[in-house]
């Protein structure tokens, strides 16, 4: 719970700060508390994955985005009410929406009796593979982890595309012609 | 950032157990927390921490970037070829029970194929995406 | 059904509100990618919440444990993250892209550069 909030304390701090390599190492640390709490809720394996993607391979990215680009955020020219209209809608209607969900970490929910048992009560003799998590994305849900696969190779590519060739000439020069008539 | 000393050395010392960590991660996958895309993130880490410290021309001596390109489809390829592979083997598109003669094996080692395909693709693919964006300022 | 019981959807919520809010009131690009992200990682939250029982164990099945947590939220978010990072980093090579042909990754700067000639 004090994770949950700390997590709420830092969400604040990127939304008010202007300095964006603040804002990333926020954005780090963010992740890394959200590993912590998935670790508590028993998701090991997410945990793990998000530490190392989100807090590491994420935050060198954007890192390396801003030492591309630009290092601070212009002050906003317009008010931004609708989107905090928006926003608020948009949570009302989810909390809501929670009124109907069963109670954290009810053994009774609905989610705990379709599939689920299944898994976890043949997964040792249908495959030999002791971790769930493993075997049900390897094995039983073997297609979505291809579709995923294909995803991350597609995303490659298209950074290899966007990034990949030399800076054209014609578009450095096109950036001084603007610079001069500035 | 070459002159950093303390982190020269240390990131020697600690660039050896992160990769092999990578790997405990990757075949231990089975048994504990991880698999192919903990494992391929991590040796992607590894390799961006190198570049990070020594600079991008040292880690692209060292992994040379049409290897790591190359990488990216051949996870892809592995995957499929498992699917195909359970198909000439009589069985449905991704059906490993016929892979071993024991369907039980048949799962283990489809399961491996699968996550070993699952790594090479994602460390290949993050460490393409992190060459191009450091080479990309200069 | 109490506020306590119930933290870590108001949490999830909440996260997932700022993580709108930046998304869309935000001109610069790369906050906008950070918001993106809190929106995600709320999404997280939101499905493995659910998936844990008290008194249960991580999915790794072993005769000493009889309670698991359930294990196909975690399948599901674990192909989520990956795909996340490959998005977020397709979106970054785009704004890098933006930058070097407009000069700025502030929203309002490119449409006032658009309306220009």
């Amino acid at each position: 719970m004090v994770l949950l909030s700390l997590m709420a304390a830092t969400t604040i701090g990127i939304l008010r700060l202007r300095n964006l390599f603040a804002v990333v190492i926020l954005g780090g640390i963010y992740s890394f508390l959200m590993a912590t709490v998935l670790l508590v809720l028993d998701a090991v394996d997410v945990s793990m994955t998000e530490a190392s993607v989100g807090a590491g391979i994420s935050t060198v990215l954007m890192l390396g985005t801003l030492w591309l680009t630009k290092n601070e955020e212009s002050v906003p020219v317009r008010q931004p009410i609708l989107p905090a209209i928006v926003a608020l809608v948009t949570g009302g209607a989810l909390v809501y929406g929670t009124l109907g969900l069963p109670g954290f970490g009810d053994p009774s929910g609905v989610i705990h009796h379709h599939v689920v048992p299944r898994y976890l009560n043949d997964v040792l003799a249908e495959t030999g593979v002791p971790n769930a998590v493993t075997a049900v994305l390897a094995s039983y849900r073997g297609y979505d982890t291809l579709g995923e696969t294909t995803v991350i190779f597609t995303a490659g590519l298209g950074v290899m595309m966007l990034l990949g060739g030399r800076r054209g000439e014609r578009k450095s020069e096109d950036k001084d012609r603007r610079r001069a008539e500035r | 950032m070459s002159r950093d000393l303390i982190l020269r050395v240390v990131g020697k010392l600690l660039l050896p157990f992160v990769l092999l960590f990578a790997l405990y991660v990757q075949f231990h996958g089975d048994f504990g927390p991880g698999g192919g895309f903990q494992a391929g993130v991590i040796a992607a880490a590894a390799i961006i921490f190198y570049a990070i410290i020594f600079g991008l021309n040292a880690a692209k001596r060292i992994v040379a970037p049409a290897i790591v390109a190359a990488m990216v489809p051949l996870g892809v390829t592995i995957y499929a070829g498992v699917g195909i592979a359970g198909i000439l083997l009589g069985g449905n598109y991704l059906d490993y029970f016929v892979l071993a003669h024991d369907p039980v094996h048949g799962q283990e080692l489809g399961i491996f194929l699968v996550e070993a395909g699952v790594f090479v693709t994602v460390s290949g693919t993050m460490t393409t995406i992190f060459y191009t964006f450091a080479g990309r300022g200069r | 059904m109490t506020i306590v019981a119930n933290y870590n959807y108001w949490i999830t919520l909440f996260l997932m509100v700022v993580g709108l809010y930046i998304v869309v009131a935000r001109g610069n690009m790369v906050k906008k990618l950070v918001g993106l992200s809190i929106f995600q990682t709320s999404v997280y939250l939101l499905y493995i919440s659910p998936g844990k029982i008290i008194g249960g164990t991580a999915p790794i099945i072993h005769e000493a444990f009889s309670v698991y947590s359930n294990p196909l939220p975690h399948v599901l978010i674990l192909t989520a993250i990956v795909v996340g990072v490959a998005t977020l980093a397709l979106g970054l090579a785009l704004v890098v892209r933006i930058n070097e042909a407009y000069d700025t990754i502030e929203e309002d700067e490119i449409f006032a550069k658009d309306g220009e000639p």
